[in-house]
């Protein structure tokens, strides 16, 4: 290579470290960068934490309101300890939205003894449903947010292979993260091409266009895998990945604070139950 | 000292029935660059596919570097031959650069102290040192291309097979690819209808026509000869003129 080649590549490799040096701009969409107590915790411990947290949330009678006020507290503790900005958990709270017209359309349709609620004849039955799938739901998404938020998805890809979970199932976990960007990309292209003939997604008469591009898409996916699949078995991949990282010992310290989350949610479990079982 | 590459009286057909290949003959001596030449629809890379064992001839034999391809060499074959294709996205299928150059040598089972040697070495061979912990998304194509050529370097292989190493690339991309592959000093196989970087890579070619090899000399000897490419659907570039190109 010659001298102004080599001196050339140095500043095109500086330029385009320089414009993705920030946190956000490393192909993290949902890791907010930090140095907490959370996101220094190995990352499979904290998916085990999360997951029992969770059991015990989802476990919980509906009626032991006292219960869901305490997981309340302390899961905006540990947002609070993670510094995740609040405003940033409820934008990222908005898939939560589909359960939640789910739950308000349950008082209706539900059977069982009926209370006006101002001009409405409600379900009794429905109306618990529905608060208890609104509170154990926006709670597994406020954790699961928080996971997200500080656990990078490589670190994630890891701690689920670390806890043993399918094997397939990680791999697919892994490629996915790593062909989000492609195939969002190629969507996009064929987005603009479809503009660019004078196409407007509006109402139902684009439904065939759009459904079409998305069988193209999906044909152009298949494709990819089995090229990449190609690649992979040219480099030696017989059906299992290398691990190329050692897993970082995890002492008694980090367990212990990992376990900090579900051993509270449990507590709050126990003392509600002990309070008037639950009611 | 056997060649790189032999491949002899090859023979394919796919299974709905299409021929690709027609009892290809090629050898390739060790050091060589030799550039397969030819027109969409060839056969050039179903017969790259084959150099490793990805796709199993119907007929005929391959051996690299005096080993015959068969169930019982397969593994060892995929370590010597090392493939770069045509799309680096296809190629970098790992969260970063670094993990990306490490999936050959971990699962060839070196000691992971080798294989972190020879990620670095091969990404300083390439010139891609920097971007080692950045995902492949956000490289250039040019950058792209390197690191996925760096990704089979780190195997050593006795063989490089690369599919139309220039397509997509700017024309500084397209130079700087030329020059790290020049510098690398290895046996290389180059499957390309772009002729120029032919011309400027490889001192031989052969064409592969209909899936049988036609031609196979000097490369510019063959680009010199018009009726030969008119027959094979080939053509230079306009304002390209293999005469003014010394051997």
């Amino acid at each position: 290579m010659t001298a102004q080649g080599a001196t050339t590549l140095r500043d095109r490799a500086r330029r385009t470290l320089g414009d993705h040096s920030r946190g956000h701009e490393t192909g993290e969409r949902l890791y907010i960068a930090g140095d907490t107590p959370i996101h220094r915790m190995p990352a499979h411990v904290k998916l085990l934490a999360a997951l029992l947290t969770i059991l015990i949330i989802v476990a919980t009678p509906p009626q032991s309101y006292g219960a869901f006020a305490g997981y309340g507290l302390i899961v905006a503790a540990a947002v609070a300890l993670a510094r995740i900005p609040p405003r940033t958990v409820l934008t990222r709270m908005v898939v939560e939205v589909p359960f939640i017209v789910f739950a308000v359309l349950m008082p209706f349709v539900a059977t069982g003894p009926r209370v006006a609620v101002g001009p409405l004849l409600l379900s009794e039955p429905g109306m618990l449903a529905a608060w208890a799938l609104v509170a154990k739901a926006t709670l597994g998404v406020v954790i699961s947010i928080l996971l997200g938020a500080t656990t990078t998805t490589a670190d994630m890809v890891a701690g689920l292979r670390r806890l043993h979970a399918p094997d397939l199932l990680v791999q697919i976990f892994a490629s996915m993260i790593r062909y989000i960007h492609v195939v969002g990309a190629e969507a996009a292209r064929m987005a603009r091409a479809r503009r660019a003939r004078g196409f407007s997604a509006a109402g139902p008469r684009s439904w065939p266009v759009l459904g079409r591009s998305l069988g193209t898409l999906f044909i152009r996916s298949y494709e990819r895998g089995e090229r990449v699949h190609l690649a992979m078995l040219s480099r030696g991949y017989t059906g299992t990945m290398p691990q190329l990282h050692p897993d970082p010992a995890v002492g008694p310290g980090a367990w212990l604070t990992a376990a900090a989350l579900p051993a509270a949610a449990a507590g709050v479990l126990l003392a509600s139950a002990a309070l008037g079982g639950g009611r | 000292m056997s060649p790189a590459l032999e491949v002899a009286h090859l023979s394919y057909e796919y299974p709905d029935g299409t021929v690709a290949l027609r009892g290809v003959e090629l050898t390739v001596s060790d050091g060589e660059r030799v550039a397969v030449l030819g027109p969409n629809g060839a056969g050039k890379t179903t017969l790259m596919l084959h150099t490793n064992g990805l796709l199993r001839a119907s007929e005929g034999r391959i051996a690299v570097a005096g080993t015959e391809l068969d169930d019982k060499t397969l593994p060892q074959i995929r370590q010597r031959v090392g493939m770069v294709f045509q799309d680096p996205d296809d190629q970098l299928f790992m969260p970063t650069v670094s993990d990306d150059v490490a999936f050959g040598p971990a699962n060839a089972g070196l000691p992971p102290d080798q294989v972190d040697e020879r990620v670095s070495r091969a990404l300083a061979e390439v010139g891609m040192l920097e971007v080692r912990e950045r995902p492949p998304h956000h490289l250039s194509m040019g950058q792209r291309r390197r690191v996925a050529i760096a990704t089979v370097l780190a195997m050593d292989p006795q063989l490089l097979v690369l599919d139309e190493p220039s397509s997509n690339l700017d024309p500084a991309s397209r130079r700087e690819v030329a020059e790290v592959l020049v510098g690398l000093g290895r046996t290389m196989l180059m499957v390309t209808h772009d002729l120029p970087y032919a011309a400027q890579l490889c001192p031989r070619s052969v064409i592969l026509s209909d899936g049988r090899v036609v031609a196979d000399g000097s490369t510019l000897e063959l680009l010199s000869d018009a009726g030969l490419l008119r027959r094979h659907r080939l053509e230079l570039p306009y304002g390209f003129d293999p005469a003014t190109l010394t051997a």
